[in-house]
């Protein structure tokens, strides 16, 4: 049941093809990505500092990723001295084997899991049901998308397509299927579904014995790891088992516990528009008997499955310092009419576009094709934390789609061939054509951009330049984040905050 | 090869281009950013963190009180009896005089305890470490006046006590200095809430529904 994976998904054209005729998943997605939108801005306003938030919070990445050998081995050292014990896996096979085993080493048939990108990733859930161990998800949104056999769609709200009487159905149709069914005469009020959610969840809450997590954020020099969420099932889930395992990419580290302090403050505004979530957990391997609190064995799974080659590339490297806030989803013009499942994977929107070709390569036509699922209107980098230069990686993953060159497949240095001609090349211009037949997003996205200037040539330089000689390509908004964030702090000195 | 070897060796040669001489303090990190926002001597005072706490906390629909010393004993009574609560969570270090008007049965938490026998319980009464008034946060670390962390997770109302001025920080960076990272911390700012169905908030998916904070002044 919970095994349905993005393996097989058409490319980025077809999949946002049918996504687009789809007139109610368009109305959903909209609605939602409007709202957040509005919101995150106001959150936004009311830090006077958010510039030099960002500039701090890009810079500790770049930090963290440059020696990145360190921290991991740093961090590998304050986990286990606290008790904790740390695996390596080194693609997605490796990382669901360890947790099968860790999981069997236990006993149990069943675990509770937290939302987390990388399991997802992974295909975790799957892994595990051929191993006979069931998964419950306890999200709300990951509960919806599991009863429904659906897929998430968005990073932060992964139920996003879903409409409230979609939701009903699927709580009627199914919760009984696993576990405690839907109450009688559920309507499709939200806080009716939710207290249907509660009561289904909460019986596997406390008989859970084994709990599988991700986290935002580990701390090398103290070996915590931080778990941000809202509705509690994360508390659920990591304090309640006897045993925990968390599955982290290896990127989500940070240097210092100091280093939270801009994190915990960039996050929760560019995700959810709150000052502060509502609930943050913060754990430092494990408690003694004595004092007993929370699992007694934690296992911390370090997972590379691809972050390294896109470590290796200098200008792809940007893309691992991501911290998953959705802000650049809610903001895409191309999402916003695409839908995540568009883009095949976990990372959907403009981040996935970046981070998945990266991640997996781009020798299938979906991930050939996902360079070029964007108008490149530069909304996402605007409102990006940690201001990845997601137009500036697209184009330059465009040029190497289509050029070839140089890059890291599982560690070793190849060289790729250019797709001209071939089917992924076919698929990219589907997809580049598809985003630039749909004015209306453009127009939404340069709107947004208005502020931005036009820096960036209309034909790529160097060796991408045969591929744009015949292809106009959209303007760039390229004003360095350097440039930008000087000019917001001369406003500033002027008394203009905003 | 150990995958351990694998993955930090991948690291190590995609990490080609940083200087071998170049250390991790090497890489500039600007902190230009605010301590606090919200200055509280001099020209641009904004007035008292505790004010700004209050103010946060009911925006994000938590329920606050005042209290002095005399008067917390009638309060948390009040609390649990309007609540209708007949059983409530006590962590092993909370002072004995603010619940000593309280009638309702006191659970202790044990190791022992399972969460079936601890989601019986009503209501539950801590302490907390600190509280943050820029963003409405309280911050529990497991100190015994607080408990393990499950007891402010499976009842379904949690009243938390807030020493003021003392346990109020302005800034988020001025919660981290104050926090031990070695315990075990819950950040907490609000009830419980999805916004997963259509983005309507909705209180209260797992952890307490109702969330009452006492500021109780020292
Ligand atoms: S790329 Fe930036 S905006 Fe997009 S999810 Fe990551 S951190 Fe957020």
């Amino acid at each position: 049941m919970s095994g349905r994976t993005h393996l097989g998904m058409p490319a980025f054209p077809e999949a946002a093809t049918s996504a687009t005729r789809d007139a109610r998943l368009r109305r959903n997605l909209r609605h939602a990505t409007g709202t957040i939108r509005a919101k995150r801005a106001e959150a936004v306003a009311e830090l006077p500092d958010w510039a030099e938030l960002r500039a701090a919070g890009a810079a500790i990445k770049d930090r963290t990723l440059r020696h990145l050998d360190h921290y991991l081995e740093q961090l590998e050292e304050a986990v286990t001295a606290a008790g904790g014990t740390v695996h390596w896996a080194a693609d997605a096979a490796e990382a669901n084997r360890i947790v099968t085993e860790l999981v069997r080493a236990t006993g149990e048939t069943e675990v509770v899991k937290v939302k987390s990108m990388a399991t997802q990733e992974i295909g975790l859930n799957a892994a595990l049901e051929k191993a006979g161990i069931r998964a419950y998800e306890t999200d709300l949104a990951e509960l919806i998308v599991q009863l429904g056999d659906d897929l998430p769609s968005h990073i932060l709200v992964p139920a996003i397509h879903r409409n409230r009487e979609e939701i009903r159905d699927v709580f009627r149709g199914r919760m009984s299927r696993w576990g405690r069914p839907a109450p009688e005469g559920l309507t499709d009020d939200p806080a009716e579904l939710a207290e249907a959610a509660r009561l289904h969840l909460r019986e596997k809450f406390l008989r859970a014995k084994v709990g599988v997590s991700g986290a935002n954020f580990m701390v090398a020099e103290t070996g915590t790891l931080v778990v941000v969420e809202s509705e509690g099932n994360g508390r659920m889930c990591l304090t309640l088992p006897e045993t925990l395992i968390s599955v982290v990419g290896i990127e989500k580290v940070v240097p210092t516990w100091r280093d939270l302090e801009v994190f915990l403050q960039l996050l929760p505004r560019s995700s959810t528009a709150e000052r502060m979530n509502p609930y943050t957990s913060m754990w430092t391997g494990t408690t003694d008997s004595e004092t007993a609190d929370g699992p007694r064995d934690f296992h911390l799974v370090l997972l590379d499955n691809g972050r390294t080659d896109a470590l290796a590339d200098t200008v792809g490297r940007q893309a691992l310092r991501c911290i998953r806030c959705s802000a650049c989803l809610n903001v895409c013009p191309v999402y916003e009419r695409a839908g995540g499942h568009a883009y095949g994977s976990a990372y959907p929107g403009p981040i996935g576009a970046i981070l998945t070709p990266q991640l997996r390569g781009t020798t299938t036509e979906l991930d050939a094709s996902l360079p070029y699922a964007s108008s490149l209107c530069g909304a996402c980098y605007e409102v990006c934390p940690v201001a990845i230069d997601i137009p500036q990686v697209l184009v330059y993953l465009r040029e190497r789609v289509a050029e070839g060159g140089e890059v890291t497949v599982r560690g070793q240095r190849t060289t790729i061939r250019p797709a001209r001609g071939h089917a992924a090349e076919r698929a990219a211009m589907r997809a580049a054509r598809w985003a630039l037949d749909h004015p209306g997003a453009l127009r939404a996205g340069q709107r947004l951009a208005a502020r931005t200037r036009r820096l960036h040539p209309r034909r790529l330089p160097g060796p991408g330049r045969a591929w744009t000689a015949s292809r106009d390509l959209p303007a760039v908004p390229a004003e360095s984040f350097r440039d930008w964030w000087r000019r917001t702090r001369d406003d500033r000195a002027e008394g203009d905050r905003r | 090869m150990s995958s351990r070897e694998t993955v930090l060796g991948r690291v190590r040669r995609a990490l080609a281009d940083v200087p071998r001489t170049e250390g991790p303090d090497d890489v500039p990190v600007p902190r230009r950013y605010e301590h606090t926002h919200m200055p509280t001597e001099g020209p641009g005072a904004t007035g008292a963190p505790v004010d700004l706490l209050a103010e946060n906390l009911i925006d994000y629909r938590a329920v606050v009180h005042r209290a002095d010393a005399d008067g917390l004993p009638t309060l948390l009574c009040r609390l649990l009896a309007e609540r209708g609560s007949t059983e409530v969570l006590v962590p092993p270090g909370l002072p004995p005089w603010w619940l000593a008007a309280a009638d309702p049965v006191r659970i202790h938490d044990r190791a022992a305890s399972t969460p079936d026998e601890l989601d019986t319980v009503d209501s539950v009464v801590t302490g907390c470490a600190v509280a943050i008034a820029e963003t409405g946060t309280i911050v529990l670390d497991g100190s015994p006046d607080q408990g393990r962390r499950r007891i402010t997770l499976i009842p379904d109302h949690h009243v938390c006590v807030v020493r003021v001025p003392g346990q109020v920080v302005a800034s988020v960076p001025e919660a981290l200095e104050r926090l031990d990272p070695s315990r075990p911390l819950t950040w907490i700012s609000g009830p419980s809430a999805t916004s997963d169905i259509e983005l309507s908030r909705v209180e209260g998916v797992h952890g307490p529904r109702t969330l009452e904070v006492v500021l109780l002044t020292e």
